[in-house]
């Protein structure tokens, strides 16, 4: 039993001292880029070893609250931060976009593996609860040819705070004036129907675990767990499948007219290819850092992610950063001090 | 009389005044009794701060909403209309649905164990269950998500459905989409984690009664069953009742199990397979991000009713405990 | 007529009883499909790796829950000390002082402590520890679950302090020793093993909880090197790893299931079967 007892003790010394050289930097955010996020946390840990980003994917409305209550280091949202959410901040932050990803509709039909396409006005009517049936003519109309079963709708939500809520409701808000006036666009809706799930993941898992469920859930999440999603009609009638080509081309206009806050929605976005549920994501970094260490290793960071980073990106399917907003975002680097 | 600086211990010390005071204080009872004393405080001080704390950051909402928080039904951090009612609703319903389930079993286990089994499998079956209250509470949400959902999906859901969802007055409880996930789900999680407070409270308790009672009742021709059930448990009542309030108690506070299954959406339906919401499930999930000061008060508004439904309920069953034990049980038939 | 109403009673007492039995062998049964399932599903899971890695990010396999066994370790040993002494202490205060209204007071107190939900201790411990340091830490997870600590302990030392005999009191007193010493080297000595286990069982209590360090604790997925910095813990991973979509985070979170639940059980089994041994070998 004493000897244990040391032998734990001395570990837990061990583990204390050994990595005590390392900066630790907290952060919490947006599940939407979370994969590519962690993969490049790990990279740049890899390359640096003794920065240490400790990210923890909450949704995007943690990554605001947390950042505003000064607890973490920095945020990331899908969701640009308002004139209202700005006011309240002690320390003025800086959007970062960091990549282009996509939300897509994903679904769970019984004997249904084949891609559904959905109108406009089909995922409006599900997530308002108007479109109870999966035969509905407004789906069936648009896949003829695909069996649809009579059963009931199981619409899957957010249950958290979500930039990817916040994205796909913006859509909603744009194609649908019913969408708009009922509900909104938010990152915590007044959700008419349907159950939550905890981030994208949550969402995924539900959607897998559920017979007729639809979720909305980032693009690298349905791929990874090989789950179909739909194709999703553009502002151009066209039904467009998530994929890089139609995500940088919604990005395209955005990027020659980019403001200098970076704040910017690129749903819906015009033009043929254009793939309508695209969005930029944002890292929420404070214009001034007290910590020099942690100072270095955020600006270090960035500069990393803007060259190195956004080669990984579309390992993972998100797009790249166009290169003009590549451009600007090195400059506003220098405004951290 | 010695001089304060004596180091004689067993001379007749002081009666009164400082002198007294430093003899006593020198000697350590009264420093020891000070310092634990100080301990004890610390929890007076730590209760007090932790209502404050509720209190005081609660106070936006409650000076906005004032008693309408306890009866709207509409959720809505964006435009900063925050009402408990959904969440209440779910809150009850799971817990007193739990109960529903958890009563009859745990009664009659400890039934059982009390009077049928023999002493030594009475002791290692108690013992056993005692374990089941000690199991974390996400695992059992583990096991809600992966094995009690499933199942309620196919075959339990469309069982009852079929069942009861015909039968009137109650038929309206059984029907409506089947998720999987929902009040009914978070209901019988719950069931099996405070049967084993039912079940060892409540054996306890009847292992106390009287003998005489029993034998009374057989020697008057009762069978076993009869003299159980309309001498002994009557008995037992008011301390059976204690078990109920601490299991009820335990239910309403019971946060991880009860997110991971109940499907977490606010609202208030009428089928026990819609999702549902309840205080302490939304308070885990929003907690972390809320943002506006109203979002973080309504949030610690919940906290604080939460706290004050278990504080009711948490006195109301020591009371009835503390009045079987001293008692003696109920009255006399 | 009456031989009719013996024979419906009759065989309601046989239906009833045997009822009970079945209740009582299903709860039991409930028990061991716990168990099963966890070690059915979380066995294969373990492996070195489990023990020795860091996780990876979304969606990779491998890696482990290194971190988050230690960082639960580490919060547990934080809350006993800020909880056991406190506990100790003032259940001393209960069992030997104790004045009439503040025992009445103390006691209340502790069973309200006792009856709140950890998710409300989690409110509070934000509110205390994490908002004026402006950190998730360990420090704050430390505080949420020492807070919850202190009321297990302040109950099973008043109970253990007050089993001692008499006798043993009586005998110190009369031979010179004053009350402190008489509790500081007899009677707490003589109640240790109560004690002891009592302490053991609150910290198996608490090892448990998940809640209260969703919003102190927060996570951390590197080691976790100083006090006020963020740390994983095993209960938060489990949950974390649980609402995910991916099969190898499913896998993870049994075997991490299955590692807690071990513990627990564990901790559970030994001090009770202390305890019993205890109190049978008092009354022989």
């Amino acid at each position: 039993m004493k000897r244990t007892l040391l032998v734990v003790s001395l570990l837990l010394c061990v583990a204390t001292i050994v990595v005590a050289q390392s900066t630790l930097i907290n952060a919490t955010g947006a599940t939407f880029p979370a994969p590519i996020y962690q993969k490049w946390f790990e990279a740049y840990h890899t390359a640096h070893s003794n920065v240490q980003i400790n990210y923890q994917a909450l949704g995007s409305g943690a990554g605001i609250a947390q950042l505003t209550a000064g607890t973490v280091d920095f945020g990331a949202s899908d969701m640009p931060m308002s004139d209202d959410m700005l006011g309240k901040l002690k320390v003025k932050a800086l959007h970062f976009p960091t990549v282009i990803g996509a939300v897509v509709p994903t679904y769970n039909i019984p004997d249904v593996s084949t891609e559904l396409k959905f109108t406009q006005k089909a995922l409006a009517g599900i997530y308002l609860g108007t479109i109870t049936k999966w035969n509905d003519p407004e789906i069936a109309n648009a896949n003829s040819g695909v069996k649809l079963p009579g059963d009931d709708i199981v619409v899957v939500h957010r249950s958290d705070g979500s930039g990817t809520s916040f994205i796909f409701t913006d859509f909603l808000s744009k194609v649908s004036p019913d969408w708009k006036s009922k509900v909104g666009a938010a990152a915590s809706p007044n959700w008419p129907t349907g159950l939550g799930g905890k981030g994208n993941d949550g969402v995924m898992g539900l959607v897998k675990q559920t017979p007729d469920s639809i979720g909305y859930v980032e693009l690298i999440y349905a791929l990874s767990q090989k789950i179909p999603y739909g194709a999703v009609q553009n502002s151009d009638g066209k039904f467009l499948k998530a994929d890089l080509a139609g995500v940088t081309e919604a990005a395209a206009g955005a990027a020659k007219t980019m403001p200098d806050d970076f704040r910017v929605s690129i749903t819906n976005a015009p033009g043929a290819g254009a793939y309508p549920i695209s969005s930029f994501t944002w890292l929420l970094i404070p214009v001034q850092i007290p910590d020099a260490a942690k100072r270095d290793a955020i600006k270090g960071f960035l500069n990393w992610m803007l060259a190195d980073g956004q080669n990984m990106n579309e390992s993972l399917s998100y797009a790249k950063l166009p290169a003009a907003v590549v451009a600007k975002e090195k400059k506003q680097i220098a405004m951290i001090q | 009389m010695s001089t304060a600086t004596s180091t004689i211990d067993r001379a007749v010390p002081p009666q009164a005044g400082p002198r007294a005071f430093v003899h006593r204080l020198r000697h350590g009872d009264e420093v020891a009794h000070l310092i634990t004393l100080v301990f004890a405080a610390t929890i007076l001080l730590i209760t007090s701060v932790m209502v404050y704390e509720l209190w005081v950051r609660s106070d936006i909402t409650r000076a906005k909403f004032g008693f309408a928080f306890f009866f709207t039904s509409v959720w809505d951090p964006v435009a900063e209309q925050f009402g408990a009612a959904p969440f209440i609703f779910g809150t009850l319903v799971t817990s007193i649905l739990a109960l529903v389930i958890a009563v009859p079993l745990g009664l009659a286990a400890a039934v059982f164990l009390a009077e049928l089994a023999p002493r030594n499998i009475s002791d290692t079956t108690a013992f056993l269950i005692d374990l089941l209250a000690a199991i974390p509470s996400v695992i059992y949400g583990l096991l809600g998500i992966f094995v009690v959902v499933p199942l309620m999906r196919k075959p339990i859901g469309p069982f009852l459905k079929a069942t009861l969802g015909h039968v009137p007055l109650i038929g309206t409880l059984f029907q409506g989409p089947n998720y999987g996930v929902g009040l009914l789900t978070a209901s019988i999680v719950l069931a099996i984690m405070i049967v084993p407070f039912i079940i060892s409270v409540s054996r306890e308790v009847l292992l106390t009664v009287p003998r005489e009672q029993r034998e009374a009742a057989l020697g008057l021709g009762a069978t076993r069953w009869e003299a159980t059930w309309k001498v002994v448990v009557p008995w037992a009542r008011t301390g059976i009742m204690g078990s109920v309030f601490l299991a009820l108690a335990r239910a309403l506070g019971e946060t991880m199990a009860v997110t991971m299954v109940i499907g977490n959406n606010p609202i208030i339906a009428s089928s026990l397979f819609s999702p549902g919401y309840s205080i302490a499930a939304v308070i885990a999930n929003e907690f972390a991000e809320a943002s506006g000061d109203a979002h973080r008060s309504a949030l610690m508004e919940l906290g604080l009713v939460l706290f004050l439904i278990t504080f009711i309920l948490n006195g109301c069953a020591r009371l009835l405990i503390v009045a079987t034990e001293r008692g003696g049980g109920g009255r006399p038939a | 007529m009456s031989d009719l109403r013996l024979a419906w009673r009759k065989s309601l007492n046989g239906v009833m009883l045997t009822l009970t039995g079945v209740a009582a062998f299903s709860v039991v049964a409930v028990l061991f499909l716990v168990l099963g399932y966890l070690i059915w599903n979380g066995g294969t899971s373990l492996n070195l790796d489990f023990f020795t890695q860091l996780p990876k990010g979304e969606g990779e396999t491998g890696g482990g829950m290194a971190n988050a066994i230690v960082g639960s370790l580490k919060l547990l040993a934080l809350a006993a000390v800020i909880g056991l002494p406190v506990g100790l202490l003032a259940g001393v205060y209960l069992a030997e002082f104790g004045g009439k209204t503040f025992s009445f007071l103390t006691r209340y107190t502790t069973d309200l402590l006792n009856g709140a939900p950890s998710i409300v201790i989690g409110l509070f411990a934000f509110s205390v520890a994490v908002l004026p340091l402006k950190h998730f830490s360990v420090l704050a997870g430390g505080v949420a679950l020492g807070v919850m600590v202190i009321p297990i302990t302040v109950r099973s030392t008043e109970e253990f302090l007050r089993a001692v005999p008499n006798s043993l009191r009586e005998g110190a007193m009369a031979l010179g020793a004053n009350k402190w010493k008489t509790i500081a080297t007899v009677i707490v000595p003589a109640a240790s093993g109560g004690i002891i286990t009592g302490m053991l069982l609150a910290l198996a209590r608490v090892a448990g909880e998940t809640a209260p360090l969703l919003f102190t604790a927060f996570g951390n997925q590197y080691w976790n090197t100083s006090w006020s910095q963020p740390i994983s813990s095993l209960p938060v991973m489990i949950y974390t790893y649980a609402l995910a979509p991916y099969d190898d985070w499913h896998r993870q979170a049994w075997a991490g299931g299955l590692v807690l639940l071990a513990l627990v059980l564990i901790a559970n089994v030994g001090c009770r079967l202390v305890l019993n041994r205890r109190g049978a070998n008092r009354s022989a």
